[in-house]
């Protein structure tokens, strides 16, 4: 199995990728999500949302021991969630925002109290995302430094052995598991294999079995999906509802007209950009929420087909006028430095730029300065960048459109300067409505509301996708796919 | 003897003096560049809530005055503690040293084999100047010269791993393999075969063209005729004469080279997972680790400052007119 070096192993106060993958098999989650987001039992057996959306009550199994043979309590639950999740987590600060206590009354049990309805939590609850760490190798210890960050005392199937940096990581079965008789497997290795280019030939000479969240660059997936011992399999990565697309500044005085905004996406023939830079993997994005969350997913919003004369009008329209050498004005380009096909978007926006009499420079740079440009200094026109929609929109898209996570500094929130108060009061709404129904609803009017403004023009949904070896069996059997715990996982033959 | 030892002394302190100098403008620079380490953390964490970035620069001493934290560190270092690396959860004197004995064994796997072998074909090269082989040879060395040592790689591994199966993509050891003795060290030999060949091509090229000018010069010179006249056999006159002589420029060019192969060890591997030095550079680059960056800085810049002091030193064995102090 593959997997980009971690920083830690437990993600309760991370969210990076590359900790999900390893995580998740060492630390089981309180629920699981079916194909449809809706959660399962797992250390929770029962959970019930009070009808006024303030009590949330966790009932527990019993018979869970942390790998170092301490039982699993409430009392686990309760650390976690105020001093972990609500502190630490950079998603988790906003989930678990109005969350005001967590009694204990018995082992068993854990009651949330909420000082706001907070429905959205059900879909933040897998260990990954909600991960439960052992109160008594953590409380009173600085949670960022601790030792066992790096080597973990989970509940889950698997057990964490040993970590060569640089090289692999080394789990091994857990036979106390709760689960009697899985795992399957005896145990699970990931190596570190930084380089694309040698993940793909690691693949192909079977060195490895699996790998997620687009192990390899596209191009190569269509070609490794031919060899019969391989697959890409179809399912088991929608929780993660990874989406490209560009940022508009909207603070820049050309760039402010939404007419303008409109014309940079109808000079993009985005049919196009899924072909040849995606690789037709994925479809072509019609707003901020990508297909694969179902539930809230609408295409019923405005479109905007590919038309060169389209864009040409709509400038001239809103007084960005061709000069005597036939351009307009310059912008400049930032690329996310993650995955190639960023660059490739750029470069083909360049290209159709240039068509409109817009002269455009491609800036390259590291993550920090690229961050620091985006979302602190606010010194970028568009950007080519991607992030995911995560389970649920207010969890995962409402930071890219609601003027209040207008925050100097934050990577991945509203950068683009956009506030408009129709759409914070929709966004606000759907944070507390208990009603699943009026969400969905709220959500469309949302979709439909910022694909009008554009202050961030969608390009593909690209879902993350796993590579694997067709004899690995049972490893997509959620939305979470490769981060799931792989207690039904095994290898056929 | 005891001048001998004066002058190592001082060569010694001049070395400390440019480190700090180098650690002085490592730091500095580092920080220069626009973004730091809590928002490149906020920014793998997919993004952050208000506060995240403030409580992991005041955690990390971010927020205090560049001089201040340049004291700090400085303090620090001179009690040999090169600080915590934040993104590795570890001090960064552990993540160094896990990570050291990799980068040595290729560095110094590669660099003897180019040395070895460059010398022994620069040397024959030139013994049989303007004749075939030569220019077999000078063309070979030329297009290892000019290859760039990621597509060798590839290529390499396209051959030797798919195509035959013989040899393993990357890592440094099977993995989960419990094999000590000579079971392991053909594991490990196996595993290095390709990251190794990989880097030492450039410093064989490299090496056989210095040779062989060299050895060339040389022979010109005054005593090799002396010694022909008389009448030393021609494979005296090369042992004995020229090959000690012609050494000598390849031996500073190996002095030089150490730094730029840890530049180009970082591409080896990346590609090869090699798990050494070069990729934590890496890595600590796009995390903005400024303190394990910094560490892997201080040590290569130790690592480029020994390696000179041993090139004098070998310098005065090979050839004892050089005095140490000039």
């Amino acid at each position: 199995m593959w997997v980009n070096e971690p920083t830690t192993l437990t993600s309760a106060y991370t969210s990076a990728g590359q900790t999900y993958y390893t995580s998740g098999k060492i630390f089981d989650g309180l629920v699981e999500y079916d194909f449809d987001m809706k959660p399962k039992p797992k250390l929770a057996t029962s959970w019930d949302l009070s009808a006024d959306g303030l009590t949330l009550r966790f009932t527990l199994r019993n018979d869970v021991k942390w790998h170092d043979g301490k039982p699993f309590t409430s009392s686990d639950l309760q650390y976690s969630a105020l001093e972990v999740w609500r502190k630490l987590h950079p998603r988790g600060r906003s989930t678990w925002a109005n969350l005001a206590d967590v009694e204990t009354p018995n082992a068993t049990t854990a009651i949330f109290r909420f000082s706001k309805p907070s429905p959205y939590v059900l879909n933040a609850l897998i260990s990954p995302e909600a991960q439960v760490l052992p109160r008594h190798l953590y409380e009173g210890k600085d949670v960022l430094t601790n030792p066992a960050n790096i080597a973990p005392v989970g509940n889950g199937p698997f057990r964490f052995k040993e970590w060569q940096r640089g090289d692999y990581i080394l789990l091994e079965r857990n036979p106390d598991y709760w689960n009697k008789g899985k795992p399957y497997l005896d145990q699970i290795i990931y190596r570190v294999i930084p380089d694309a280019a040698s993940r793909s030939v690691a693949f192909e000479a079977n060195e490895i079995d699996i790998g997620g969240g687009i192990p390899i660059s596209l191009a190569d997936a269509r070609r490794l999906e031919k060899i019969p011992t391989l697959e890409i399999p179809e399912r088991g990565a929608e929780a993660y509802g990874n989406n490209t697309f560009l940022e508009v500044n909207v603070r820049r005085p050309h760039l402010q007209d939404k007419r303008v905004r409109r014309a940079l996406l109808h000079s993009l023939d985005r049919n196009f950009i899924l072909k040849n830079i995606f690789f037709n993997f994925g479809q072509v994005a019609t707003g901020p929420i990508p297909y694969t969350i179902g539930t809230f997913y609408t295409a019923d919003v405005p479109k905007y087909e590919y038309s060169l004369d389209k864009a040409n009008s709509l400038l001239d329209e809103a007084g960005q006028k061709r000069s005597a050498d036939g351009t307009r004005f310059k912008m400049t380009i930032d690329v996310l430095p993650f995955g190639e096909y960023y660059f490739r978007l750029a470069d083909y926006l360049k290209q159709q730029l240039t068509l409109l009499g817009i002269v455009a420079e491609i800036r390259n740079a590291d993550f920090a300065t690229y961050y620091r440009r985006i979302y602190t200094d606010y010194d970028f026109d568009i950007t080519c960048s991607g992030a995911s929609a995560l389970t649920d929109p207010t969890i995962g898209v409402q930071r890219f459109f609601w003027s209040k996570n207008i925050i100097k500094g934050v990577p991945f929130s509203n950068g683009t300067g956009y506030s408009n108060p129709e759409v914070d009061a929709i966004l606000e709404a759907a944070q507390t409505e208990i009603d699943p129904q009026k969400r969905v609803a709220l959500f469309h009017q949302f979709q439909q509301k910022v694909v009008d403004d554009l202050p961030i023009l969608p390009m593909c949904d690209v879902p993350y996708f796993t590579v694997k070896n067709r004899a690995v069996k049972n490893t997509e059997i959620s939305p979470f796919g490769i981060s799931d715990n792989f207690a039904e996982a095994y290898i056929e033959g | 003897m005891t001048s001998y030892f004066q002058v190592i002394l001082s060569r010694i302190v001049q070395a400390a003096i440019t480190v700090l100098g180098i650690v002085a403008i490592n730091f500095v620079v580092l920080n220069l560049a626009p973004g730091d380490m809590a928002e490149v953390m906020a920014g793998q964490a997919g993004g952050a809530g208000e506060g995240y970035i403030e409580q992991i620069r005041a955690q990390f001493g971010l927020d205090q005055p560049l001089i201040v934290r340049f004291g700090h560190y400085l303090a620090n270092l001179l009690q040999f503690d090169l600080g915590y690396s934040f993104s590795r959860n570890l001090p960064v004197s552990t993540v160094l040293f896990e990570r050291l004995p990799a980068t040595l064994l290729l560095m110094g796997s590669a660099i003897g084999l180019a040395f070895l072998i460059g010398g022994v074909l620069g040397a024959f090269a030139a013994r049989r100047a303007n004749s075939f082989a030569d220019t077999i040879i000078s063309v070979i060395s030329v297009l290892g010269y000019a290859t760039p040592l990621f597509w060798l790689g590839l290529m390499m591994v396209l051959l030797f791993t798919i195509k035959l199966g013989w040899l393993p993509s990357s890592g440094m050891r099977t993995i989960g393999s419990r094999a000590t003795g000579w079971a392991a060290f053909f594991d490990l030999v196996r595993h290095a075969a390709m990251p190794t060949v990989t880097l030492a091509l450039f410093y064989i090229a490299v090496f056989t063209r210095l040779m062989r000018a060299s050895v060339l010069q040389v022979s010109g010179l005054d005593f090799v005729t002396t010694a022909r006249a008389k009448g030393a056999t021609e494979g005296q006159v090369y042992r004995h004469h020229i090959y000690g002589n012609a050494i000598l420029p390849v031996v500073t060019m190996l002095g030089v080279q150490i730094g730029s192969m840890l530049g180009g060890s970082v591409v080896v591997e990346t590609i090869f997972g090699w798990p050494g030095l070069g990729r934590l550079t890496f890595d600590a680059i796009f995390s903005r680790d400024v303190n394990l960056l910094l560490g892997v800085l201080f040590l290569s810049s130790l690592l480029v400052v020994a390696v000179n002091l041993i090139v004098d030193l070998l310098y005065t064995w090979l050839d004892p007119r050089i005095a140490l102090a000039s």
